[in-house]
């Protein structure tokens, strides 16, 4: 293998992007830049799907790893993949040429920019979940903040400057501190490579600054309580391109950086945070499961929801164990695929009324059948009915909790009804009810570009609700070596006194 | 007298002077033609000096006069940030009716300055640079006599640097007094006890140049100078200045009193944090960019003095090469400054930018690239500056100075977010003019593609520097 495969990956969409910026556009031609841009990413989604293919699920080392000096005798440019980064690679090239389908409905000016910083931001996502390199990782991670600043400032809504503001230095703040910890481990080491330190092993006595140093910045972006409240402000103000990138990738490189860098490099600091990581995941997972029943905007109901999803996520990160992990993961590339669905709904409904608030709908079952049936399918999705992949994701982690702690296992099984009563209450005022509002009588039922995009997500996530084999045969293998690696289990052990 | 050849661009440098003088006096009308010169001049004194061989390292007039590895970086430096400024500016001088002889004249005199004081190794040597490129630099900073502020700017500057040049020479009697001697080297040998003499001769020098880079608290002047002068002269202020008086920063601190680190290192590590903190707070409120620019410029110093604190070789690297970055950086600025142009008017607040990015696309990403470059945010070239920095001040445990370091970079990049959010979230305005001279367009593209490209090899820079000899 001597095609850079994983660089092609991360470099495509810039050249689509440079290739859309250097053409000299006119009115008419913004037709054909969204073309271009759709290309690319289509082309970059089949590339990552040739690579998982071809991608051996049976090793546990990481592979087609790329390596170049850069920064001279001290950070090499260094990306690879294993089972769980390529998933997340993955979701990122089926999602962006998702949101890219629908920039014809919600973008109404300077699209040509618009889809530049799409594709810059998927360099940079990609470049997220292959780098192997700490201080590749950091440049990727912050670099992503530009583009989505400019998404939001510019074609958000009303509060757009707030919001972009806030999710800008929240999530700055949040990482400064992971460069110090980043520079430190080099001088404690004396390398950032990923592979080497997972060898190399950090001292004990350094881990748990380190570890907390990496928390703020992926507690942010995860979002955990009580950092999330750039979360729904963004989302609110985003434009549905902008929210569906955000809740279905940006929030999963703090969850993926959790894996592979708290656990995989800082096990003993892991372990002695984890009451400190339960105690807010079950915050987050039950108060904002509450906080999420109150709100009147659509778009704020469903950024609730994706905290207290993400709440699941470190929940069973932290359990440590192999169903947990797992499931943190599935539960990601699900919330990837449910979130985005939903946040493409809720366009779907805001470009014809041009409002979120809910009770401004109701009864548009009768009016939009198609939609009130994919609406349906992605519903189920986020409460977790069996059948869909969001019951998978959500199975495990609770298994794995219930393994180590079964008053934290059940606190968090509570967060499971109160996801289906906001959901499905969320349905009813929207879906059901009278029609009383005499311009929702007026709008129309899905057109063809959005029941393709929505279709597109049903498929998904009903088809790894039933079969979810692929996902889990992909990762199983390297989540099982990270915790023989890290001795994960009998840390456990001994923390359980067997 | 062999060495003489060593000294040859800093003589071709003061004959031009004198040449361009009497041409300039005697020939009507010529000011356009010296200016023009005057840039050739730079261009031929770099040839000068990049001729030089790079790993030299001689002295001359009885040591008092270094030409080594440093010197020749920094001069080159100093050139090209000069010649960059004579291209940018000449469209600007030539509107704002200041285009006279004496004003590139002015510019020379003080580069010579500056290349004394880089070359020098001998406190009376230093101190004779430093006053032949202040003198210059009040009277550019005035030199648009008819604008109050203009003349505001270069008296304030002149009354400030005066006070701050005197407790530099009373520092330099000190330290003649307690180690009998002015030369560097000389001082190194003679001072091996510390004494409270000595103490406060460091800290007299340490305020006069700290004046000179604008650290806080000795900032004062910055904010009135670079907003009150010329553009043209501000960007010469954001720049040249800088080089200069932060490689005697380095001689000095490295050179004769290396061995008393422990006295001087608790004030840089002072300076470096108020500066940081206060550019970063104080700019937020600005409304002109020329202020906000030099607020913006008084917390990069602190960072570049960040790297000095650490006392190690690899820090005063990373500095020169934060030097070099910043330089770019403000070069890419101030180009852009120079394109808001209406009706040979210029603009200068920040709300004249409102919805630039409707109207001028390529010079709205440009801007773009330089403020998220300015505010430290990966992957440009203001990412690296400041990452070599915290590289080398972790590797010495100076955690807490990093990490208000970084977060001062948190506040600071609000207000360069406050502008991006001007040029493209707010309603546009009237257009500025399109054309621009080739000079000042080639500036800008070349120092936007250094940012934009910058972390596509960024070993280049570090290998060079990596090649100076400091000590």
């Amino acid at each position: 293998m001597n095609f850079p495969i994983l660089s092609s990956l991360i470099l495509l969409p810039t050249i689509g992007a440079l290739f859309i910026f250097f053409v000299r556009s006119s009115n008419s031609q913004y037709q054909s830049s969204k073309y271009v841009a759709l290309f690319i990413t289509l082309a970059n989604f089949f590339l990552s799907l040739y690579l998982w293919i071809i991608f051996d699920k049976s090793i546990v080392d990481f592979q087609f790893v790329e390596e170049r000096e850069w920064i001279s005798g001290f950070v090499n440019y260094k990306v690879g993949v294993d089972g769980i980064s390529i998933l997340f690679i993955l979701l990122t090239t089926f999602i962006t040429p998702i949101c890219v389908i629908t920039v014809n409905a919600t973008i109404k000016n300077r699209l040509k920019d618009f889809l530049i910083a799409i594709l810059i931001l998927e360099t940079f996502m990609i470049g997220v979940f292959c780098s192997l390199d700490l201080v590749v990782f950091y440049l990727f991670f912050e670099a992503g903040l530009i583009p989505m600043f400019l998404i939001i400032g510019i074609w958000g809504g009303e509060r757009r400057v707030y919001s972009a503001f806030k999710f800008f230095l929240y999530t700055l703040l949040g990482s400064v501190l992971m460069l110090v910890a980043i520079i430190s481990i080099y001088w404690i080491t004396g390398t950032t490579d990923v592979i080497k330190l997972y060898e190399l092993g950090i001292d004990a006595k350094y881990q748990n600054l380190l570890w907390l140093a990496f928390f703020s910045s992926f507690a942010v972006k995860t979002p955990m309580w009580p950092v999330h409240t750039w979360l729904p402000d963004a989302h609110v103000e985003a434009p549905t391109a902008g929210s569906v990138l955000l809740a279905a990738i940006l929030l999963k490189m703090a969850g993926y950086g959790f894996i592979r860098f708290s656990l995989g490099l800082f096990p003993d600091a892991s372990l002695y945070f984890v009451p400190l990581v339960y105690t807010l995941s079950l915050i987050a997972i039950i108060y904002t499961s509450l906080v999420a029943l109150m709100q009147e905007d659509m778009k704020k109901l469903i950024a609730y929801s994706s905290v207290a999803h993400m709440g699941f996520v470190t929940l069973g990160i932290f359990t440590m164990t192999q169903q947990g992990i797992e499931g943190s993961i599935f539960q990601m590339i699900s919330h990837g695929l449910v979130s985005a669905a939903l946040f493409l709904c809720v366009g779907v409904v805001y470009d014809r009324l041009h409002t979120r608030l809910i009770n401004r709908y109701g009864g548009l079952v009768s009016i939009m059948p198609k939609y009130a049936i994919v609406f349906m399918v992605f519903t189920l999705g986020a409460l977790g009915l069996p059948g869909t992949s969001g019951f998978i994701g959500e199975f495990l982690v609770l298994m794995g909790a219930f393994k180590k702690n079964i008053l934290v296992a059940t606190i968090a099984s509570l967060g499971v009804i109160l996801g289906a009563a906001y959901m499905l209450w969320l349905y009813k005022r929207i879906i059901f009810g009278k029609l009383i509002n005499e311009d929702v009588k007026k709008m129309v039922d899905l057109k063809r570009f959005e029941i393709v995009t929505l279709w597109l997500l049903v498929l998904p996530i009903i088809f790894f609700g039933f079969y979810p084999e692929p996902l889990i045969n992909s990762i199983e293998v390297s989540v099982a070596n990270m915790i023989d690696m890290n001795d994960l289990d009998k840390i456990n052990k001994l923390a359980l006194g067997d | 007298m062999e060495n003489l050849q060593l000294i040859i661009p800093e003589l071709f440098i003061s004959i031009m002077i004198m040449f361009l003088l009497i041409f300039g006096v005697f020939k009507k009308n010529s000011s356009q033609l010296v200016y023009n010169l005057t840039t050739v001049s730079l261009v031929a004194a770099l040839a000068l000096i990049i001729n030089l061989d790079a790993q030299i390292q001689s002295s001359l007039f009885n040591n008092s006069y270094n030409i080594d590895s440093l010197a020749r970086f920094m001069k080159i430096l100093l050139i090209l940030s000069g010649i960059f400024v004579m291209l940018s500016s000449s469209k600007y001088i030539q509107i704002s009716k200041i285009s006279k002889i004496e004003y590139p004249i002015l510019i020379l005199c003080s580069i010579l300055g500056m290349m004394v004081m880089i070359s020098s190794n001998d406190l009376i040597v230093f101190y004779m640079g430093l006053e032949l490129q202040s003198l210059a630099l009040y009277v550019l900073a005035s030199f648009n006599r008819d604008n109050l502020l203009s003349t505001e700017s270069g008296l304030k500057y002149f009354v400030l640097s005066a006070l701050s040049s005197g407790l530099l020479l009373y520092g330099c009697s000190l330290i003649y007094g307690f180690s009998e001697t002015t030369n560097f080297n000389q001082i190194m040998v003679n001072t091996k006890e510390i004494e409270y003499g000595l103490t406060f001769g460091i800290v007299f020098i340490l305020v006069g140049l700290a004046f000179k880079i604008s650290a806080v608290p000795f900032h004062m002047w910055a904010p009135d100078v670079y907003q009150g002068s010329p553009t043209s002269v501000t960007v010469f202020f954001a720049l040249l200045p800088k080089i200069a008086a932060f490689t005697v920063f380095i001689r000095f601190l490295y050179i004769p009193f290396y061995e008393l680190g422990n006295q001087w290192q608790m004030i840089i590590i002072f300076l470096s944090i108020a500066s940081m903190v206060f550019g970063a707070v104080a700019a937020i409120g600005q409304k002109n960019l020329k202020r906000l620019i030099a607020y913006s410029s008084i917390s990069h110093m602190g960072y570049a003095l960040a790297g000095l604190s650490t006392g190690t070789t690899q820090g005063v690297q990373s500095s020169i090469t934060y030097i070099t970055i910043y330089l770019v950086m403000n070069l890419a600025f101030f180009s852009c400054l120079f394109m808001l142009k209406r009706n040979d008017e210029y603009y200068e607040n920040i709300d004249d930018l409102s919805g630039l990015s409707k109207n001028h696309p390529l010079l709205s990403l440009s801007l773009l690239v330089v403020l998220f470059s300015l505010a430290g945010i990966p992957p440009l070239a203001g990412f690296f500056a400041k990452f070599y920095i915290f590289v080398a001040v972790i590797n010495e445990k100076m955690y807490f100075l990093a990490i208000v370091g970084l977060l001062a970079t948190v506040i600071a990049a609000f207000y360069y977010l406050r502008i991006i959010k001007i040029i493209y979230f707010d309603p546009e305005r009237e257009k500025f003019e399109s054309k621009h001279n080739l000079g000042l367009k080639l500036t800008l593209v070349a120092s936007t593609f250094f940012i934009l490209a910058y972390f596509i090899y960024p070993s280049g820079i570090v290998d060079i520097i990596s090649q100076i000899n400091i000590n």
